[in-house]
């Protein structure tokens, strides 16, 4: 079994998902039992992946036998198995705390939901193991049809935001596909080492046509700044459990591709560097612009949507930089924010089944009431602002030293502001959790609201357990940074950069 | 017209990303985003084509030479994105239904107009 490691990464989630309908008609406690069970797998298989890739370097697996470039390829290097276990320790937590909201009507509904969750996460797992671009796009558009399908599951305003989300997604993966079309007409390969072993020598001009479709394409992915319109009304109406699953992991996943392509696999010269200049101002605008947006909510959801495409901001700007410190900023913000968004829209999902309301006004004196959920969401806003010792705090440093090394001041004004900004926008929703009573609220919660407001204390075990787990690990990630840095990054990025 | 399949993928591409901008009915939307996925694999295909090559089926020659076949690769890739392609419209279309049944229009403004009710 351990020589199949890769593959099994991949492959546990996707057999899972092809057995939770019929098991959802047998028993929901062996569903959740089977989804946890692959997940978990899943999970070890990429730690013991990433363990060896990490000793003896990329571990290259053929698919079928196949030798590449002829065959597909399943890479796990550093970076990508990295990736994997961050993504599956993720797909395993959110499981847990999602476990009481993947249900349908019947069984076989519940089934498919956990069908579309282990598919979202083994498209996910996917993309970041294997070494063919074809096989990429094929995983890219898996993970988005489970994403639009669960995020759909919030009621008629989420239907009509994931269409919006369908559309735009859609045209980015035919960007994404196009840009490999012009690829493979140069070179030949759709092997991602292979590729970068050839462009080298490719008609220059094909080749910028092919990164200009290829970063647009993800840039509409991950929501960069000012392609993000689908963002915050998808992330608002969907069931609070699946988005912060998609925006903790989707986003990021959307960021490693970025990444790959632009730094491992397409070398041109003058196109890349031009690329990256755009996307450095597209994401320091964008942190400005979506903090200010930010401020303006007076609903947490939407508020920690626009926050979402803010922070989203840092990591492209890590990679626009592009020096090895801003990447290795960029990399850490990618783990970073993974788990501290997550961790605060699962407090915010916590709330709104306690208190009816995701409200900011409803928020008032709700720390007395939600003490535990409370303490998670405020550690996850500190690291978010960038107070140490939360993780947060470590990756904004390694940007701005990279913006400095750049010489770029006004890119360090802009993760400056946008830190004032989250500071401005989340210390409102701590204020009137901590100091205000509930007798103070500005508008009383309407009666429809106030049976459920009846329903005082904390979320149930499961959905409370994975909030307090990741308010540890961003405390963790910030006390034993240095350690993720030397021991995963650095190797992870293997001297690159501009 | 020299290379009239790759003008005509243009042309399908644009006239998919027109039909999603423009277009008002969210119908013509979900048209236009097949016209959009059918312009990738026309490029493909295209991509794919030789002059005078048949189809990528050997045995006959001792030594069969890559000019007399067409690349069967893309298509074999395009098999997938047509696959791919099924998926997302009809995913699109249930949710187009579900929003015709939840507010009885599929007019983009009056849709909005509803939805601030």
């Amino acid at each position: 079994m351990t020589a199949h490691l890769p593959i099994l990464i991949v492959v546990l989630p996707l057999a899972g998902a092809v057995l939770a309908p019929v098991v959802g008609l047998v028993s929901e406690r062996v569903l959740r039992g089977l989804t946890l069970g692959v997940l978990l797998l899943a999970q070890l298989s990429a730690l013991a992946a990433l363990g060896v890739a990490l000793e003896g370097g990329p571990w290259r697996y053929e698919l079928g036998g196949w030798a590449p470039p002829w065959g597909i390829e399943y890479v796990v290097d550093p970076l990508g198995g990295g990736m994997a276990v961050l993504v599956s320790f993720m797909a395993l937590v959110t499981a847990i705390h999602a476990a009481r909201r993947l249900g349908g009507a019947t069984g076989f509904a519940t089934g498919v939901h956990h069908a579309l969750y282990l598919l979202l996460t083994a498209g996910l797992l996917g993309i970041v193991v294997t070494g063919d671009a074809f096989n990429l796009y094929v995983f890219l558009e898996m993970s988005a049809l489970g994403a639009y399908a669960l995020l759909a599951g919030g009621g008629d305003r989420a239907a009509v935001a994931v269409f919006r989300y369908l559309l735009l997604g859609t045209i980015a993966a035919a960007f994404y596909l196009l840009g490999i079309g012009h690829l493979y007409a140069v070179t030949g390969t759709l092997n991602l080492a292979d590729l970068a072993a050839r462009l080298p020598a490719a008609d220059p001009g094909v080749v910028a046509t092919a990164l200009a479709l290829i970063v647009v394409g993800l840039a509409i992915k991950i929501a960069i700044f000012p392609l993000h319109g689908w963002l915050p009304d998808a992330y608002t109406y969907a069931p609070t459990a699946m988005v912060s699953f998609v925006a903790s992991v989707v986003s990021k996943v959307g960021a490693y591709v970025l990444l790959r392509f632009l730094f491992f696999v397409i070398e041109a010269p003058g196109a890349t560097g031009r690329a990256l200049d755009l996307l450095a101002a597209a994401a320091a605008i964008g942190i400005v612009a979506a903090s200010v947006m930010a401020v303006a909510q007076d609903d947490l959801r939407r508020m920690l949507a626009y926050s979402s495409v803010a922070q989203m901001g840092y990591i492209v700007l890590g990679l626009g930089l592009g020096n090895a410190t801003a990447l290795t900023g960029a990399l850490l913000h990618v783990v970073n924010h993974a788990v501290l968004k997550a961790c605060l829209f699962m407090a915010a999902g916590n709330l709104l089944l306690q208190t009816g309301t995701a409200r900011l006004a409803g928020c008032a004196g709700i720390a007395r009431r939600l003490p535990l959920t409370m303490a998670a969401f405020a550690i996850a806003a500190l690291s978010m602002i960038g107070l140490p010792p939360a993780g947060g705090f470590f990756s904004k440093w390694y940007l701005i030293l990279g913006a400095l090394e750049q010489g770029a001041t006004l890119y360090v004004a802009a993760i400056l502001a946008g830190s004032l900004l989250t500071a401005v926008y989340l210390f409102r929703v701590l204020e009137r959790a901590y100091f205000r009573s509930p007798e103070q609220a500005a508008t009383p919660p309407p009666p429809s609201v106030a049976s459920l407001a009846a329903r005082a204390g904390e979320a149930p075990r499961s959905m409370l357990l994975p909030v307090l787990l990741l308010a540890l690990v961003v405390l963790g990630l910030g006390v034993f940074n240095q350690a993720l840095v030397e021991s995963v990054l650095r190797p992870a990025l293997a001297g690159m950069g501009r | 017209m020299p290379h009239a399949d790759y003008v005509i993928a243009i042309l399908l591409l644009l006239v998919g990303l027109y039909g999603m901008l423009a277009r008002s009915n969210l119908v013509w939307k979900l048209i236009a985003m097949s016209f959009l996925q059918v312009a990738v694999i026309v490029f493909f295909v295209a991509l794919a084509a030789k002059s005078g090559a048949g189809p990528p089926i050997t045995g006959k020659e001792a030594t069969p030479l890559a000019r007399d076949y067409v690349n069967p690769l893309p298509h074999a890739l395009m098999l997938t994105a047509i696959v791919v392609g099924v998926s997302t419209t009809g995913l699109g279309l249930a949710l187009l239904l579900r929003i015709h049944r939840a507010y009885d229009t599929l007019e983009e403004a009056e849709l909005l107009r509803r939805m601030r009710e």
